[in-house]
């Protein structure tokens, strides 16, 4: 049936799972069931569930990208967002950094500004003019220049608008932060400067060497053009001589390349000292103007030099360029003579000087006549040359006056250049000065000021140390008095206080000493009390030695302890000799012992249970033990509260006494075995004894420990 | 106390058992000797043994309340 119903639970079981399924093949459409049926629907869920948290991942991710706020949230509540964050959209963009507030625009002190005023139009007309760049440059050049005096005035008040704005610590770190800066920055521009200067100083030297160098040898070597020119040495001096003129030209050239090479170095080297200069000057440092200055000038003048020995040397050029062309010309006159001669007279040689020994009369007579011929064209010449010497004249006067013209113009130009500087520098110089003598009397009218209020602080300050101080003295006084006499009350009062509590603490030490001895007395009660109780306590545990079958230790000793414990005791006394004798020098049994003999003793008095006085021939016996073999009676029966009669047969009170033994009430066994009569009680006679023995020993030993329980209890009370 | 009985017992066994022995014997003899090997002297003596013990043991056990009394003799001189 169980099978039955089981059966049936499946099948509906799998009824309801199937819905109306074919109940042929049940377990199998149970499976495409769960696979098929609802396997549409179940993907579905997991399609949409898989969109909508893709969708929520994605719509998280976008918003994300577009609000840091949002992103940092988010990174913050989810563990691992941030990896997933960083893969998506990179890494977060840092939180705008705010730039510390730059120095502020320096507040001009209205006292100075009229005297910058003057010096800024100047400055800013020659600023103009000097820029080479478009004018991009000049606002912001003359900016920084007025920006630079304002700041040599104002590094102090620039800072004043700026405290409000930042922390004192701030400001003064600031402070000195700037100095610090300007300090480095000084002595790194003048280092510059001085490098620069140096430098330049040094390569200006060596172009104004090369340059001299330079026009030495151009003054050489057109004095010796000149002298080879004039001069009529011999032929073979000649010839040295137009060899040292080479070398002479030679080394003019090279020379001039030389000075030429070095005045653009220089050149290159003063630009750029201009631009360190410019550069120091960007950096608007105050205290660095008198070097500037120096710079500036040791600049201007070397410039000045170099222009000046490039124009000797351009002077001696053009002289040397003069004589040049007039030996090219000599040259060239000398080289057409030298033709006509070797056309007239073709077999003489190059050097016609050296052979007048040689020539013969035609060749003299044709070059007489020749040179006669010559004379006359060169007198041609000449007049023609005179004639047009004024047109010439005129003409070349003319391309002079324009060459000068020009050269006037690049020397005027050059002149007016350098006057400009040295204007600019000496104003700047003047400028400076002006500044200086200024800030002394700014420095001396403040000292003064200062000098004048600290006089009146001091006489102020005087006056109210005066007062304060009789003030204070009053106060001081006052609370002087007051204070002694509250000392002098608390004193009284400490001193009464003091007695009191010594008399107090006397009358309690005497209270504790009392105490005391009282307590040492109940405690030496306690003692002994203590004392008589351990000794009961041994006579009881001796009382429990008791062996099975054996009595007790003598109790002669734990007896003899208790007496001597209890010296003074009188009941102790009396107990303690109360005890039988035997019990001291024998020991007695245990309760046990007695209950296990009583057993024998039972039956032994069962069997003689017939025989007394009168009934004892042997006779007798044999019935006594037919009764006892065939009467049954109870093991044990619980004793009556009275005795009546018919309780006092043997068995009777035998069962009786095995009950009370039984139940541990052997006074009550011992009774009424004392109730047997004639043999059985003489058979049980030495039990009895020893059950009397033992129930006596036991009494006194309780009673003793009773009363030393009541003793130690006595004592530990508190009286 | 327990074991007086036990005692008693023990010896009264033993005698009457000597005594039996004894009887017996002394039967025994006397019939051989005097009464020409009869059977009655044997039972005889083993009988006597016999009541002697049992005498000897009703004795023993009897002990405790054995009075014994003496006669005091009123003597009838010299009262008035």
């Amino acid at each position: 049936m169980l099978r039955v119903c089981l059966k049936g639970a499946n099948s509906a079981a799998r009824k309801c799972l199937c819905g109306n399924g074919v109940p042929l093949h049940p377990l199998q459409q149970c499976r495409s069931y769960t696979s098929g049926g609802s396997g549409s629907s179940a993907g579905k869920i997991v399609a949409a569930s898989v969109l909508t948290m893709g969708g929520g991942v994605g719509g998280t991710i976008l918003y994300a990208n577009w609000d840091p706020k949002f992103r940092a949230n988010v990174e913050k509540s989810i563990p691992y967002s941030d990896q997933v964050f960083g893969l998506a959209l990179g890494p977060a963009a840092p939180p705008p950094v705010i730039n510390k507030p730059r120095k502020v625009e320096p507040v001009q002190i209205s006292s100075m500004s009229e005297v910058w005023k003057d010096s800024k139009q100047p400055k800013a007309k020659e600023v103009q003019r000097k820029a080479e760049q478009p004018d991009a440059e000049g606002p912001p050049a003359p900016a920084p220049q007025e920006t630079l005096e304002a700041a040599a005035k104002c590094t102090e008040c620039e800072h004043e608008p700026a405290v409000k704005e930042r922390p004192e610590g701030e400001v003064a770190a600031r402070l000195a932060e700037q100095d610090k800066a300007e300090q480095d920055l000084l002595t790194s521009l003048s280092s510059n400067l001085e490098d620069a200067l140096g430098s330049t100083a040094k390569v200006t030297l060596q172009a104004i060497g090369a340059q001299e160098a330079a026009l030495q040898a151009i003054a050489q070597h057109t004095r010796q053009l000149r002298e080879a020119m004039e001069a009529e040495a011999p032929p073979d001096k000649k010839s040295t001589q137009w060899r040292v003129l080479e070398d002479a030209l030679s080394e003019r050239s090279r020379s001039v390349d030389e000075a030429g090479a070095a005045v653009l170095k220089a050149k290159a080297e003063l630009d750029k000292l201009r631009g360190v200069i410019d550069g120091a000057k960007h950096l608007k440092i105050a205290a660095a103007r008198p070097s500037i200055l120096a710079a500036e000038e040791n600049l201007h003048s070397m410039v000045v030099d170099l222009d000046s020995v490039v124009t000797r040397v351009q002077t001696a050029q053009s002289e040397a360029k003069i004589v040049s062309q007039y030996s090219e010309l000599v040259n060239e006159a000398k080289a057409q003579f030298q033709k006509e001669l070797n056309s007239i007279t073709p077999e003489i040689q190059a050097n016609w000087k050296g052979l007048t020994g040689k020539l013969t009369q035609d060749d003299l007579n044709s070059l007489i006549a020749h040179a006669h011929r010559r004379i006359d064209q060169l007198n041609r010449e000449l007049a023609e040359q005179r004639v047009r010497e004024q047109i010439h004249i005129d003409s070349a006067l003319e391309q002079q006056k324009l060459e000068d013209k020009k050269a006037l113009e690049v020397a005027i130009s050059t002149a007016l250049e350098h006057n400009r500087e040295q204007m600019r520098l000496e104003q700047e110089k003047k400028v400076e000065e002006t500044r200086e003598v200024m800030e002394a009397e700014m420095r001396t009218q403040l000292r003064r000021q200062a000098a004048a209020h600290t006089d009146h602080l001091r006489d102020v300050l005087k006056v109210q140390e005066q007062e304060l101080r009789s003030e204070a003295e009053e106060i001081l006084n006052s609370s002087l008095m007051e204070k002694e006499t509250e000392y002098r009350r608390l004193t009284q009062d400490q001193l009464d206080s003091f007695t009191l509590d010594m008399n107090a603490a006397y009358a309690r030490l005497k209270g504790m000493e009392e105490a005391i001895d009282s307590h040492v007395i109940a405690e030496e009660e306690a003692r002994k009390a203590h004392q008589l109780w351990l000794s009961v306590e041994a006579l009881n545990y001796t009382l429990k030695t008791a062996a099975l079958n054996d009595p007790t230790e003598p109790l002669e000793g734990a007896v003899q302890a208790i007496k001597e414990s209890c010296a003074e005791d009188e009941f102790a006394q009396a107990l303690a000799t109360a005890l039988p004798s035997e019990s001291l020098s024998r020991g007695v049994y245990s309760e046990a012992s007695l209950r296990a003999r009583f057993y024998t003793i039972r039956q032994l008095a069962r069997r003689v249970a017939l025989i007394d006085e009168t009934r004892n021939s042997l006779y007798q016996y044999f019935l006594s033990y037919l009764q006892a073999m065939l009467l049954f009676e109870k093991a044990q029966e619980a004793p009556p509260a009275k005795l009546s009669a018919e309780d006092l047969d043997t068995f009777k009170l035998l069962s009786y006494a095995a009950y009370s033994l039984e139940h541990g009430d052997l006074e009550l066994a011992a009774k009424l075995v004392n109730q047997l009569k004639g043999e059985s009680r003489r058979v049980a006679q030495d039990w009895l004894k020893e059950a009397r023995l033992t129930l006596e020993t036991k009494q006194v030993v309780s009673l003793l420990s009773a009363y030393a329980n009541a003793v130690g209890l006595g004592t530990t009370m508190a009286p | 106390m327990a074991n007086e009985h036990g005692q008693k017992w023990d010896r009264c066994l033993a005698d009457s058992a000597v005594k039996i022995a004894t009887g017996l014997g002394v039967g025994i003899v006397f019939s051989v000797l005097f009464f020409k090997r009869r059977t009655w002297p044997v039972a005889f003596g083993s009988g006597v043994g016999l009541g002697m013990g049992y005498s000897n043991c009703q004795q023993d056990f009897r002990s405790p309340y054995q009075l014994h009394g003496h006669r005091v003799k009123v003597s009838k001189s010299n009262t008035s």
